[in-house]
């Protein structure tokens, strides 16, 4: 069979069908799709955010403000009960001043500040560098931070100073500004989830007004939130005692 | 302030061609002699510009319509036509230039970099360091990054002329010296990051 | 050895799309950071390699000659999303590592390329082969540079480790070792093909 020639007729023709019989497959193909990636998604969340808190049985997410290098930003938040217990938060938190851009991953938290695990969701940082964040900060690892707790330790590099003395996190070697941006962000992740004030009197609700006072207290060395903690736990002691 | 920083961010720390490996094909093709490297250098720097701010307008037009998933085929088929228009233009406007590229413009459409800045671009996979994402920050990125091919195209060219003169072993002659010494001025390059 | 056969070893060794034709630059470079990556990588064009050459195959005669870019554009371009929409609904793992790369396969040369020159010539069958033989050849060339490029940069192969990552020389992870190992590799196929 010889070829279509090629005029006007023809040549819109075949492009037109072309191009609807394409649209056609491909609107077919996104409507079955599109319910497994959102799965896909969701999963991918929740598999980050069970890795890093203690064992519970309900999550619940809250958006809080904290200033990150500067800019204020809004982290998600997701506080885990058991029972009605608050056993721990989980933070989405991110840093913008990674060395290749924004890093970008969930630290978990037990309900008294102490870091328990990370999960790193996205970070384009120099492989065999920086990169080694995925797992150099976990526990069993030099640069272990589980455990430590943002509120009473210096989270920062140990090669580093401030206000709060030396730092006690051992650096990704040859990465410090990867090991800077990460600390960071465990620094506004654990901000997010102690410090706003909106936290503070609802954890109050759940856990009772000790537990609120003694979250204010680790938090209320930070001096962004100490006022609006220190706010938070005088209404909080006001609530316990009205009630 | 960040403006400056998108640019030299894109020319040279995060350098499109050593840096994002994009672009690679047409770059052993034309990088044979330096007048096609500067005329194919201008072409990718205007087809890029503007394939950007057209795929980033009816980027827009899909979000709202919800038809995200046409990206691919909606991107392709405006940078194909962009690529054709730049060609009719050329052809009358400098008939000269149109014949030193020769095969090259059409092979623009195909050029991976420019769908993956266009790419990048739409879906914000950029640093824009602290400014918004917007079609301002956008355009100048894809400018920035152009001319970083336009750089390293340059580069690679004048490099290439030279080892003409060299006297290389016969396996590495060719293609290969010719990759080898992309590698090493990759290397160099890897002295921009941290720059910014 | 029959027509079709011979269609297919072409592609994997004559007209190695990676080696001798030297297409498909930019994701062999960016994605054999690891052998894994590469195969993937590989795969997914592969199939959209078999996918457009048949069906471009099948439309030869009916895509009058002018528009024939944009036409064969349209049918790679919808293949390519295929791919990316089933790759992030069920393996969106493969996402991350591939990233920009799966729907830039549709600027691919090799894809264009074998559409223009074998498949809008040949009937669907020699094209699927064609496509096969080609997509293999590929396959096989960045699973290759992957695996050699993860053994000399990090020790390991296919995540099994064959030495200590210390001993690994960290370039071959970065830009600059892709463009080293590829030369390499290209100069010793040429030593071979040569001889």
């Amino acid at each position: 069979m010889e070829r279509l020639q090629s005029n006007l007729k023809n040549m819109a023709l075949s492009l037109t069908l072309i191009a609807l019989i394409a649209a056609g497959i491909l609107g077919v193909v996104y409507a079955l799709t599109k319910e497994p990636i959102a799965i896909a998604e969701q999963n991918k969340q929740n598999e980050a955010i069970n890795l890093v808190l203690p064992e519970n049985d309900r999550i619940e997410q809250i958006k809080a403000e904290v200033e990150i290098n500067g800019q204020n930003d809004s982290l998600k938040v997701y506080r885990a009960f058991k029972g009605d217990q608050l056993v721990g938060y989980a933070v989405e938190t991110m840093d913008p001043k990674g060395f290749n851009g924004e890093i970008r991953f969930m630290v978990g938290f037990d309900a008294e500040g102490n870091i328990k695990d990370y999960s790193i969701l996205k970070q384009g940082e120099t492989p065999g560098l920086g990169a080694k964040m995925n797992d150099w900060f976990k526990a069993g690892k030099k640069g272990q931070i589980a455990g430590l707790n943002p509120g009473k330790n210096n989270m920062i590099v140990k090669k580093d100073k401030n206000d709060k003395g030396q730092g006690e996190v051992d650096g990704i070697t040859a990465a410090t500004i990867s090991s800077r941006a990460f600390l960071r962000a465990v620094d506004a992740a654990y901000r997010a989830a102690f410090s706003s004030s909106d936290n503070a009197i609802a954890a109050d609700a759940a856990t009772g007004a000790t537990k609120t006072d003694g979250a204010c207290d680790e938090a209320g060395e930070k001096t962004p939130a100490a006022d609006c903690c220190a706010e938070a736990g005088q209404d909080a002691q006001t609530t316990a005692e009205e009630a | 302030m960040g403006y400056l920083l998108i640019i030299i961010a894109a020319i040279l720390v995060n350098n499109i061609v050593f840096s994002q490996f994009l672009g690679i094909c047409p770059f052993l093709g034309v990088s044979k002699k330096l007048d096609t490297a500067y005329g194919m250098s201008a072409a990718v720097i205007f087809v890029l510009t503007l394939a950007t701010i057209v795929t980033y307008l009816i980027n827009l037009l899909l979000i709202k319509w919800e038809l995200e998933f046409l990206q691919t085929i909606v991107f392709i088929l405006v940078i194909a036509a962009l690529v054709q228009l730049v060609e009719i233009i050329l052809k009358k406007i400098s008939p000269a230039l149109y014949s030193a590229l020769g095969i090259f413009l059409p092979l623009i459409t195909t050029n991976c970099a420019v769908l993956g800045v266009a790419i990048n671009v739409a879906t914000k996979n950029f640093n824009a360091y602290g400014l918004d994402y917007n079609l301002l920050t956008g355009t100048i990125f894809a400018f920035a990054t152009a001319v970083g091919y336009g750089l390293s195209l340059v580069l690679f060219t004048g490099v290439r002329e030279q080892l003409k003169l060299a006297d290389i072993p016969e396996g590495m002659q060719g293609t290969p010296i010719a990759i080898l010494t992309a590698g090493l001025l990759a290397m160099a390059f890897m002295g921009f990051s941290g720059v910014v | 050895m029959s027509k079709n056969a011979k269609i297919l070893l072409n592609g994997l060794v004559n007209e190695n799309p990676t080696f001798v034709l030297l297409l498909g630059m930019c994701p062999t470079l960016a994605t054999t950071t690891s052998a894994i990556n590469g195969l993937s990588m590989g795969v997914a064009t592969t199939f959209v390699l078999i996918c457009s050459n048949i069906v471009i195959s099948l439309l030869r005669n009916l895509i009058p000659d002018k528009v024939h870019i944009p036409a064969y554009i349209v049918v790679i371009a919808s293949f390519v999303t295929v791919v990316q929409l089933c790759v992030s609904a069920y393996m969106p793992a493969l996402n991350d590592s591939l990233g920009l790369f799966i729907p830039l396969i549709v600027v691919n040369c090799i894809v264009l390329g074998r559409a223009e020159s074998f498949a809008a010539k040949n009937g669907p069958v020699a094209s699927m082969m064609d496509g096969i033989g080609i997509g293999l050849g590929f396959t096989y060339a960045l699973t290759l540079l992957g695996m050699i490029r993860e053994l000399l940069g990090t020790g390991k192969v296919f995540d099994v480790t064959i030495f200590s990552e210390d001993y690994g020389m960290l370039v071959f992870v970065l830009a600059p070792g892709a463009f080293i190992a590829l030369a390499y590799l290209i100069a010793v196929v040429n030593k071979i093909r040569n001889k």
